[in-house]
């Protein structure tokens, strides 16, 4: 079998939004309804992190590809304390965009005039912008309109329901509400929405880079991020994706949205690698962006830890997958693994469901996947409050299955957790830590030879929306290029290999001709 | 434990009488355990959810804990929890839980 779709590359980006922590994450909102006069609201403000303690901070180094998992898991534990040195802002994969230079972005990502900005605020952002190597010329052009001053806005948001943006406990800029009764364009839900359409802008703008793809090549975009956008009418009516690509200046592509709560991921990259083996496009791009209420999610428990708030950074991620090119991993859309309606909720059913039932169909074994990467929480934000650490409880359970199987021996589970796992480094929003924060270090193990399997996991915790009791998850399996594919078809014809090919073949023939 | 679970637990306890429910938990570590057992005996330890401040004092054992184990017909357990039990440190929850229950559990 050839011819699979293969991944040509991940970018990873993160912007650090203190304030946003404080007005936008739901753990604070609420507290703010039921407890205003709390002592966590007081302390909160102390417990944030400046955007450079962000940018040392060695879990979002691993994020942006500046460093890798196995270097974050020699490193003592707890992380938090320990800032990386000489740490850049700029990585392999993406970048840690500062907060004031991302309301910056929402302002480019509003095509409603719903993000103002006040005026002097949006000429100190434009200056730092034009320094951002993704960033265009138009694009911070757009901020040239900004004309309010404070009082304006502060008006704004007083008297017309507009939501506040800070930056430093500053008001800078609002986001007005785009209908006067429909709950479902008010300054709320549309600020949440242009937070996670700009930070999938960013990372579609950081793919871009970092694969030197064409933007017009694109065919096809999907968004996986767990928020909806629409009216009354239509309350997920969607399309983040086009509406990122049109941004990102993908002109040639549609797209859709694809949801699964966290499993979300897993299954739009299942769908675009069908899509481009099945032939219907030749390059889809799978992204998503992050989400304000899950910042500082578990912040009660990192303030009463003496802890900095480490949930401060909305992430965004994508990933390119196009047809077969004989060198980039390759997505097994034959071993496929997933939650059915009928897998049930035992924990030994779901991981049965996900990881062996699709290695079993192959007559593979659990330790014929050199790498799993399931839920990739970084554990220096959950074991502080009481979730333990995630990824480690993934392998655990997935040796134990072993165990189970006979494919491992019962004292081997922690040498299997320790060859087979990996450290988790990925911010806790939800569909972002989902197995494909590995993929870009994934890509260059593989490139390298030093991986050659590995199973993207993504579970989904269906029942939050009360749709459902259900759970959810998918599976694939990913391996080192098999270099069969690059014969077929025009999917993945490699004009180059066979260049050298026919030049190797004439060189023989000319050879054979001077020996007569 | 969370909002909607909270007000499920009262209000199952509210139907049948506190003295004929047994909860059982199954989360993934004592802290947790001790937390949930904690909310649906002697009240909602953040002070969040409809049980704030109720003491319930419900029989509430994890799924490890032998009380509850040797009530299961062994294949299905060995089907649906032996897996997770070799993941579980299942001591540490027992004493967690034990703990709990002897401090505000009032149907033992």
């Amino acid at each position: 079998m050839s011819g699979y779709a293969v991944i040509k590359g991940a970018s990873y980006t993160l912007a650090i939004t203190p304030d946003m922590v404080l007005h936008n994450g739901t753990t604070q909102t609420t507290e703010m309804v039921v407890n205003p006069d709390s002592e966590y609201l007081k302390e909160l403000p102390n417990h944030l992190r400046s955007y450079e303690e962000a940018v040392a901070y060695m879990p979002n180094q691993v994020f942006i590809g500046n460093r890798t998992s196995e270097e974050l898991g020699a490193v003592e534990f707890p992380w938090y304390d320990k800032p990386v040195e000489n740490a850049q802002r700029e990585g392999r994969f993406g970048d840690i965009m500062p907060q004031d230079e991302f309301l910056g972005l929402l302002q480019i990502c509003d095509v409603f005039d719903l993000v103002v900005l006040e005026k002097e605020f949006a000429a100190g952002v434009q200056a730092k912008l034009r320094n951002n190597k993704v960033i265009s010329d138009e694009m911070v052009a757009i901020l040239d309109k900004n004309k309010d001053d404070s009082e304006t806005i502060k008006k704004l948001v007083e008297e017309e329901h507009s939501e506040p943006l800070y930056n430093n406990n500053v008001l800078v800029g609002a986001v007005k509400r785009a209908h006067d009764v429909d709950v479902n364009l008010s300054a709320h839900v549309m600020l949440e929405n242009l937070v996670s359409k700009a930070s999938s802008v960013y990372s579609l703008l950081h793919l871009i880079k970092v694969t030197g793809v064409n933007p017009a090549e694109v065919d096809y975009v999907i968004d996986c991020c767990e928020e909806a956008c629409g009216d009354m009418n239509q309350r997920g009516g969607g399309n983040f994706a086009k509406a990122a690509a049109e941004v990102a200046g993908l002109v040639n592509a549609t797209g859709s949205d694809t949801r699964g709560f966290c499993a979300g991921p897993a299954h739009a990259l299942l769908s675009a690698a069908s899509l481009v083996k099945a032939g219907t496009f030749k390059t889809v791009v799978v992204t998503a962006g992050g989400c304000t209420a899950k910042l500082g999610m578990n912040g009660k428990d990192h303030v009463k830890k003496g802890m900095p708030i480490l949930e401060d950074a909305v992430a965004g991620f994508s990933v390119l997958i196009s047809a077969d090119d004989g060198v980039n991993p390759q997505i097994r859309t034959d071993i496929v693994g997933r939650h059915t309606v009928g897998t049930g909720s035992a924990p030994q059913n779901v991981i049965s469901s996900l990881v062996t039932e699709s290695l079993d169909r192959v007559g593979m074994k659990i330790t014929d996947i050199d790498k799993f990467s399931p839920e990739m929480q970084n554990p220096d934000i959950t074991k502080p409050a009481g979730a333990g650490d995630v990824p480690e409880a993934n392998f655990k359970m997935i040796a134990a299955l072993g165990v189970k199987r006979g494919e491992i021996e019962r004292a081997g589970i922690n040498d299997f957790i320790k060859k087979h796992g990996l450290t988790g480094w990925a911010p806790t929003q939800g569909h972002i830590p989902s197995g494909v924060p590995y993929l870009g270090q994934m890509r260059d193990e593989m490139l390298a030879g030093k991986t050659n399997t590995a199973m993207i996991i993504g579970k989904g915790s269906l029942f939050l929306g009360r749709m459902t009791n259900l759970f959810d998850g998918a599976s694939f399996v990913v391996q080192a290029n098999d270099k069969k594919g690059a014969n077929g078809e025009d999917a993945g014809f490699d004009e180059s290999k066979v260049k050298s090919m026919i030049g190797e073949a004439m060189r023989a023939f000319a050879e054979g001709l001077l020996n007569q | 434990m969370d909002l909607e679970n909270q007000k499920r637990v009262k209000e199952i306890a509210e139907e049948n009488g506190p003295e004929n429910v047994v909860v059982i938990l199954g989360a993934a570590e004592g802290e947790a355990a001790g937390l949930a057992a904690e909310t649906v005996t002697a009240g909602d330890p953040t002070y969040a959810g409809p049980l704030a401040g109720v003491q319930l004092g419900l029989g509430v054992y994890h799924i490890c804990e032998s009380e509850i184990k040797d009530e299961v017909d062994a294949d299905v357990y060995d089907e649906q929890i032996s897996m997770m039990e070799m993941v579980l440190d299942v001591d540490d929850i027992a004493s967690e839980m034990s703990s709990i229950r002897e401090q505000f559990c009032k149907y033992m």
